[in-house]
């Protein structure tokens, strides 16, 4: 017996030891937000050096903390109050381990996790920074560490104990036990906090009074990557909702959706602007104001999230007085931070000059058009408080706002971006610009006219879509080809292998927005949808497809009971797939959920879902035909693969975190 | 926690909507009222519109919208009964009255604003012109001259 007590004693101190290394964490936050920043300030190199061990310290105590809170929810810890209210000896151990962020303290824990890993990367990528300029950035991200960690230890502390530890758990929400929704939330955050370090960035460069082209190139890789986590944590959840909620719909324009999108919008038009700074040191102000108003999103995010100000579907741990606290983190550093930028930005002198037409003038229109469009978004999440508080009105502000609102914005930027991102720098001609994308303005109004002929009524949606995708795709291919030379078309195609892989970033990244207008249209407009009382043995058609209705039968999974239905599907007289859709049920939760069965393809799904017994017998069904859906992640996952290219970019790799051999081997260029 | 659990409850349903006993005979009515329900929203839900809600109100007033598109009432009538009774809360896409209008014009403006801007800024950044200013010219002709 005796080991066995040993054993538990010492397990039950290294829950005490994790709460203890996050206190410890915190505290060493303070050090590093002060003494580097005097340091710098005072032209110290000791105090200014201090930044970098704190910054390793702070993540490894953070990293271990969040270790023990994994331990403890694997193990089942129920003494633990986090662990008793969400999770379940019963759960599958995946659902364990992401149950640890599938609530709001284990998630800000996640959040701490993340931050401090972005503020060490910094530490240990940032040895080409000037010193005093490293110093500052790293301060002002321990700074934001500070913040949060006083957040999570005084009102979030997940390492909070029972007295009296329960038998068994309250299982994790049902709808997150799913692989989509369980890897959402830390690419989302992987997006919203590594906005932090470009934040830092122009703080830390407000601080300086000084913005150079290598601030520029310094900048770019964080928000390409949190863009780039951002974009696969937004489709994530897109893509979740389209098969978990049970209507295939993919974005609600709910607000807490629109808080993921909002910085993403702003991310996209910051690492826009970064190549201008970087490449004809521009537009220098207007990219800190991008910088700071990205991370100003992130926390707006985070604050709609968790306050519960805003009514959402997704709302999850709703809390007021969190919500004020957060409110409070935002008002302080997006105050600050603009009042800073408000003395500070007329130092920063543009030096570039450049012509009308030109692709400087092009990232401006860029600029401007993903600017307002998250305005737009901001405006219609936020109104329904801002009329309540204000003039006194109760009223919501839903998709049909936003679609008309948003839409304009997206077929604006659609429209430009080929020529714009084919410009000539400085001095450019429209006309010039124009010839090689003649033949794809072509193919595209081609196209959209066959998809008007094909299709079955008038809208003009799905032709749209058609045009615009063919475009910009187009145009990204056109970029490409027109890079590789003049010579015959075997040397063009080598060529355009040995572009940089910025290049390709930009063309792949371009190619995915094109790709998800696409999708996106096409779905909209030519869905199909069919919703009936089958009994089994019934057999319909929807479209080119017939249902059989087989079997529905209970079964039992290891944490739930289902009612699982036999679905055969046809097209013509050949049976290509038997579809499963379920209903669940999940006792402890007491929570009923609905699995869709979706058989995939890449030029349409077929979605069907299983719904109640009708009291004439029978059951529920819905059938949906939801043309080209895979397209609208597809294009996302094509977008943040180009931002993987652009990142892998030799030009930064050598600007932000190549060690010093690299350049030292480097051969010049060609 | 009561709350949490509250709002977790409320979520946990299905979004299902129309049930087929609901769908009208005729397609033409159905297609209105499958229209107009997309753009009303439960008022007993977290954010979802009558037509993906499939909470006990929602349906009573998807079929309360079909009775009124049956007994003959326009678009604008059906949508203006269920208004009256429970509020503009329940309009997904808000009307433009009043302070609304804000709402509403808060994108356009802003971006002719952004424009603006942004064409400023653009030929304030244009390079000098190549060739030379008048008096320049006038100076050079002088030197030429004399």
């Amino acid at each position: 017996m005796l080991p066995v007590k040993r054993m538990r004693y010492s397990y039950a101190m290294l829950v005490e030891l994790g709460h203890f290394a996050l206190i410890l964490a915190f505290g060493i936050a303070i050090v590093q937000m002060i003494v580097p920043m005097v340091g710098a300030h005072r032209g110290n190199t000791a105090w200014m050096s201090l930044a970098e061990p704190a910054a390793t310290v702070q993540f490894l105590l953070t990293g271990f903390a969040f270790a023990v809170l994994t331990w403890a929810f694997v193990t089942s810890d129920f003494s633990l109050q986090l662990v008793y209210l969400n999770s379940h000896t019963d759960k599958p151990m995946i659902y364990k381990i992401t149950g640890v962020w599938g609530n709001h303290e284990g998630s800000m824990l996640l959040w701490m996790l993340i931050l401090t890993l972005f503020g060490a990367l910094a530490a240990w990528f940032g040895d080409g920074l000037p010193p005093r300029l490293r110093a500052r950035v790293l301060a002002v991200q321990a700074s934001i560490a500070v913040a949060f960690f006083a957040f999570v230890i005084f009102t979030s502390n997940p390492f909070l104990r029972l007295e009296v530890p329960p038998l068994n758990g309250r299982d994790l929400n049902p709808l997150l036990q799913d692989p989509g929704l369980a890897f959402h939330p830390p690419f989302l955050y992987l997006g919203y906090v590594g906005l932090s370090v470009s934040f830092s960035f122009a703080i830390a460069a407000l601080i300086e009074g000084r913005v150079d082209a290598a601030w520029g190139r310094w900048v770019r890789p964080w928000t390409l990557a949190a863009w780039m986590f951002l974009t696969v944590g937004i489709a994530l959840g897109s893509w979740w909702a389209y098969y978990e909620l049970g209507w295939g719909g993919f974005w609600f324009w709910d607000p807490v959706e629109n808080a993921s999108f909002m910085p993403w919008l702003i991310a996209a038009a910051l690492l826009h602007s970064a190549i201008v700074v970087e490449k004809r040191e521009a537009l220098k102000s207007w990219t800190i104001l991008l910088a700071i108003l990205a991370f100003g999103f992130s926390l707006l995010g985070a604050f709609i999230v968790r306050s519960g100000v805003l009514t959402s579907v997704h709302a999850f741990a709703n809390d007021p007085e969190r919500g004020m606290l957060i409110l409070i983190i935002l008002a302080i550093f997006l105050g600050g931070a603009l009042t800073l930028f408000a003395f500070r930005a007329h130092a920063m002198e543009a030096k570039g000059v450049f012509s009308t037409v030109s692709r400087e003038s092009a990232l401006i229109l860029n600029n401007i058009l993903l600017a307002v469009s998250c305005f737009v978004v901001f405006i219609g999440t936020m109104w329904p408080l801002v009329a309540d508080v204000l003039f006194d009105r109760t009223l919501s502000v839903g998709p049909p706002f936003f679609d008309a609102a948003f839409t304009p914005f997206m077929v604006g930027i659609a429209i430009a971006l080929p020529l714009g991102s084919i410009l000539a720098w400085k001095r450019g001609t429209l006309g010039r610009a124009a010839k090689p994308l003649a033949g794809w303005l072509i193919l595209a109004v081609t196209l959209a006219a066959l998809a008007y002929a094909i299709q079955s009524d008038n809208s003009a949606l799905g032709p749209i879509g058609v045009a615009l995708g063919v475009w910009v795709v187009g145009g990204a291919i056109a970029d490409l080809w027109m890079r590789s030379g003049r010579e015959g078309f075997a040397d063009r195609i080598r060529r355009m292998g040995r572009l940089p892989r910025a290049d390709w970033g930009k063309a792949t990244a371009h190619i995915g927005m094109g790709v998800t207008i696409f999708g996106v249209a096409a779905m909209l407009a030519w869905e199909r949808e069919d919703i009936r009382i089958a009994n089994i043995g019934d057999r319909w058609e929807v479209g080119q497809f017939a249902f059989q209705l087989d079997d529905v039968r209970q079964l039992q999974g290891p944490n739930y009971l289902t009612t699982m239905a036999d679905i055969s599907v046809f097209r013509g007289d050949r049976e290509f797939a038997t579809l499963n859709p379920e209903k669940r049920f999940y006792p402890v939760a007491n929570m009923p959920t609905t699995e869709a069965a979706i058989s995939n393809g890449v030029l349409r799904d077929v979605y069907v879902v299983i719904g109640d017994p009708q009291e004439g017998g029978g059951f529920a069904v819905r059938v949906y035909i939801k043309p080209f859906a895979n397209w609208i992640w597809g294009g996302a996952i094509l977008m943040a693969l180009g931002g993987c290219f652009s990142l892998s970019d030799r030009r930064l790799r050598i600007g932000a975190a190549a060690p010093k051999k690299a350049i030292v081997k480097a051969v010049p260029a060609e | 926690m009561k709350r949490i659990t509250l709002i977790l409850m409320l979520l946990s349903g299905p979004l299902w909507g129309v049930e087929p006993d609901e769908i009208l005979d005729d397609p033409v009515l159905e297609e209105r009222a499958r229209d107009l329900s997309q753009g009303l929203r439960c008022p007993v839900c977290q954010n979802e519109s009558i037509d993906e809600s499939n909470a006990t109100l929602a349906r009573e007033l998807r079929i309360l919208l079909r009775e009124r598109l049956v007994a003959g009432d326009t678009d604008e009538q059906a949508v203006d009964f269920i208004v009256a009774r429970y509020g503009e809360f329940v309009l997904l896409r808000p009307d433009t009255s009043g302070a609304n209008l804000i709402l509403w014009i808060a994108a356009p403006t802003m971006l002719l604003i952004a424009l603006g801007i942004g064409w400023t800024a653009i030929r304030r950044k244009k390079a000098p012109p190549a060739g030379l200013t008048d008096s320049e010219k006038a100076e050079l002709e002088k030197i030429l001259g004399a």
